[in-house]
């Protein structure tokens, strides 16, 4: 039948909702309800409840270390730059529950401002017009990349490395490598809207920061309560089971890379603004954060499931280690070593949860 | 008797040289169960295929309720209210029993342009559904499929099938790799559908899985259907056996006359 709207669905309800004469193995009417799992134990199951853990034992032990790591100016210092990579791992998100993921989203972080700068300082454009332009581009890019995994059936890893490697060579080679030129852009409303800064009590908060969590509530919105959440999910999960009961699984990854593109071209754009330097370099590895923030807040890699709580978690984690272990007086070219062990460490949790969840206990 | 909810006339499907369908006549009644049998290699699953919209005839004609069709895809098929049910393939595994059964029909609370799922109603419909088709052993609809056993698979999306109105169920090998009590379950599954109205096409290897359910069984042999209304009450499995197998039809009809019912 065709997909009904609302109201039909429920015509059938009323058929027979009794228990079964006994007539199967299934058919007992005194099953032991599974609904009755304490507060405590649901919560302990979710997959956000390790990240969420690890975060408040980070924030202790630095805060042991060094009472510094919760003055103020260090949190406001790290939450300026957390937000903004945390802007593409929310899109990044979604686009892995779907069962595909980005590698482009460095470059087009460091290619966007280029490109808006680029034209701004050639009179070409305005600054806001250039930055129009710059997520127009990033829409297309990211559109070209959904093209080739869901027309092309190319693997996303194959796809987006190619594209990585074109956006960053468009943006070194339109600036021959050299930083643009950049001007203090406070007088931009453009700026102030994203970049604009006050202070709230003695902490120094940015326009991205609300950018940020109006982000993660729409986003964890359109996940967890959206029918497009939903196809999200199946796209992920069974694809060829969405496809048969009439979700449109391409239009779904093609919209997802559309997104993370935008995301991370927005971001870059942020970002350029507030330390006003456009590189074209810069976002060079972000990929590879945002992937590990991604999967260490307890969405899969392979697609099916995702959180972004988890992820808001995640981003957390790894931009608070950065900050604590340079606090706490580790060299900083060691960070590397700890956020590797977070990663092997939260996917050997995960990888206990879900067996543990697949066991049905 | 009135038209028949599907009838399949003269169907022909070859794939290159190979004639995997020659002139195939079957139909499935309005609330019957049919059991095909046959042979690997004897057309069942091609017939199955051509019904369910996933390959195209190279030419016969296929009705509804005396109409003619055309099932372009498997979505066409699923429009016109024949489902198709394959083992494991057919649900979303890291989704709940609720959103498996409206994915791609979510019910959207208002206002619309939010586009929330309503899954309040989605969960008692879930709730509801489960008990319809014959589980009631208190399973929340928002319990992940992936923690579910394989009967209770098949039994959601059973319940699907039956939720949607679909008119025909193919259940293609439901009972493969499932326990003893687990098969059970999913036959008293397929009853239950009949007895709320819709007719299901049943497969399986296991002969004596399709005795225990169907009114009426068919059988394949090389592409053709050879025996079409045979009863399971008055026949036993070791003639259905011979049929599959390969006798002559005369031998056939012999066998059937001859031998006493429950041997």
């Amino acid at each position: 039948m065709h997909p009904r709207t609302a109201p039909d669905i429920f015509l059938r309800r009323d058929l027979s909702a009794h228990c079964g004469g006994g007539r199967g193995p299934f058919q007992t009417c005194r099953g032991l309800p599974v609904e009755n799992h304490s507060l405590i134990q649901r919560l302990v199951a979710r997959p956000e409840f390790g990240p969420f853990v690890l975060l408040i034992a980070e924030v202790a032990v630095f805060w042991g270390f060094n009472h510094d790591f919760l003055s103020p100016q260090n949190i406001s210092n790290t939450l300026a730059f957390t937000v903004e990579l945390g802007l593409i791992a929310l899109a990044m998100t979604l686009l892995m529950t779907s069962g595909e993921f980005d590698l482009s989203v460095g470059s087009l972080f460091g290619f966007s401002p280029v490109l808006m700068w680029t034209l701004f300082n050639a009179g070409a454009t305005s600054l806001e017009m250039g930055f129009v332009v710059a997520l127009v581009v990033a829409a297309l890019i990211g559109l070209v990349n959904g093209w080739f995994v869901t027309q092309l059936k190319i693997p996303s890893f194959l796809v987006t490395l190619g594209m990585l490697l074109v956006v960053r060579g468009s943006a070194l080679f339109i600036t021959d490598g050299f930083p643009q030129r950049t001007w203090s852009a406070e007088g931009s409303w453009l700026a102030q809207a994203l970049v604009g800064d006050f202070f709230i009590g003695p902490f120094r908060i940015y326009m991205s920061l609300f950018w940020f969590v109006a982000a993660a509530i729409a986003l964890g919105y359109v996940l967890t309560q959206s029918r497009t959440g939903n196809w999200i999910q199946a796209a992920g999960g069974n694809p060829s089971a969405a496809r048969a009961r009439g979700v449109n699984v391409n239009r779904v990854k093609v919209g997802l890379f559309v997104l993370s593109s935008v995301m991370a071209s927005l971001a870059g754009v942020i970002s350029s603004l507030r330390t006003s330097a456009a590189n074209p370099n810069s976002g060079t590895g972000y990929e590879l954060e945002v992937i590990a923030m991604v999967v260490i807040g307890g969405t899969a890699l392979t697609g099916g499931r995702g959180t972004i709580i988890g992820t808001v978690l995640g981003i957390l984690i790894l931009r608070v280690m950065r900050n604590g272990i340079v606090l706490i007086g580790v060299p900083g070219l060691a960070y590397n070593i700890f956020i590797g062990a977070i990663i092997l460490g939260m996917m050997a949790l995960h990888s206990w949860l879900e067996r543990r969840h697949q066991a049905g206990t | 008797m009135a038209e028949p909810l599907i009838r399949m006339r003269n169907i022909r499907k070859s794939y290159g040289r190979v004639q995997a369908l020659v002139d195939a006549n079957f139909h499935v009644n309005e609330r019957e169960i049919v059991g095909l049998l046959g042979d690997n290699g004897a057309g069942k699953s091609t017939l199955i295929k051509v019904l369910s919209g996933a390959v195209p005839l190279t030419s016969g004609d296929i009705f509804i309720r005396g109409k003619k069709v055309t099932l372009r895809d498997t979505s066409d098929a699923i429009a016109h209210g024949i489902e198709t049910i394959y083992q494991d393939s057919a649900l979303v595994t890291q989704l709940s029993i609720a959103r498996n059964l409206f994915l791609g029909r979510e019910p959207i609370k208002p206002p619309r342009f939010l586009n929330r799922m309503d899954q309040d109603a989605m969960n008692t419909v879930a709730r509801d559904l489960l008990k319809q088709v014959g589980i009631s052993k208190n399973i929340p609809p928002t319990t992940p499929i992936g923690s579910l056993s394989g009967g209770e698979r098949q039994a959601v999306a059973i319940a699907r099938a039956m939720h949607f109105d679909s008119d025909l169920i193919i259940l293609d090998e439901p009972t493969n790799n499932l326990g003893v009590a687990e098969t059970q379950g999913v036959l008293s599954f397929v009853r239950n559908a009949r007895d709320s109205g819709h007719s299901c096409i049943f497969i399986a290897h296991n002969i004596h899985h399709v005795f225990q359910v169907v009114d009426r069984i068919v059988v394949m042999r090389r592409g053709k259907v050879v025996a079409d209304d045979i009863d399971p009450k008055t026949t036993t499995v070791t003639e259905v056996e011979r049929i599959i197998t390969g006798m002559s039809d005369k031998d056939i009809h012999d066998a059937i006359a001859d031998d006493e019912p429950g041997r």
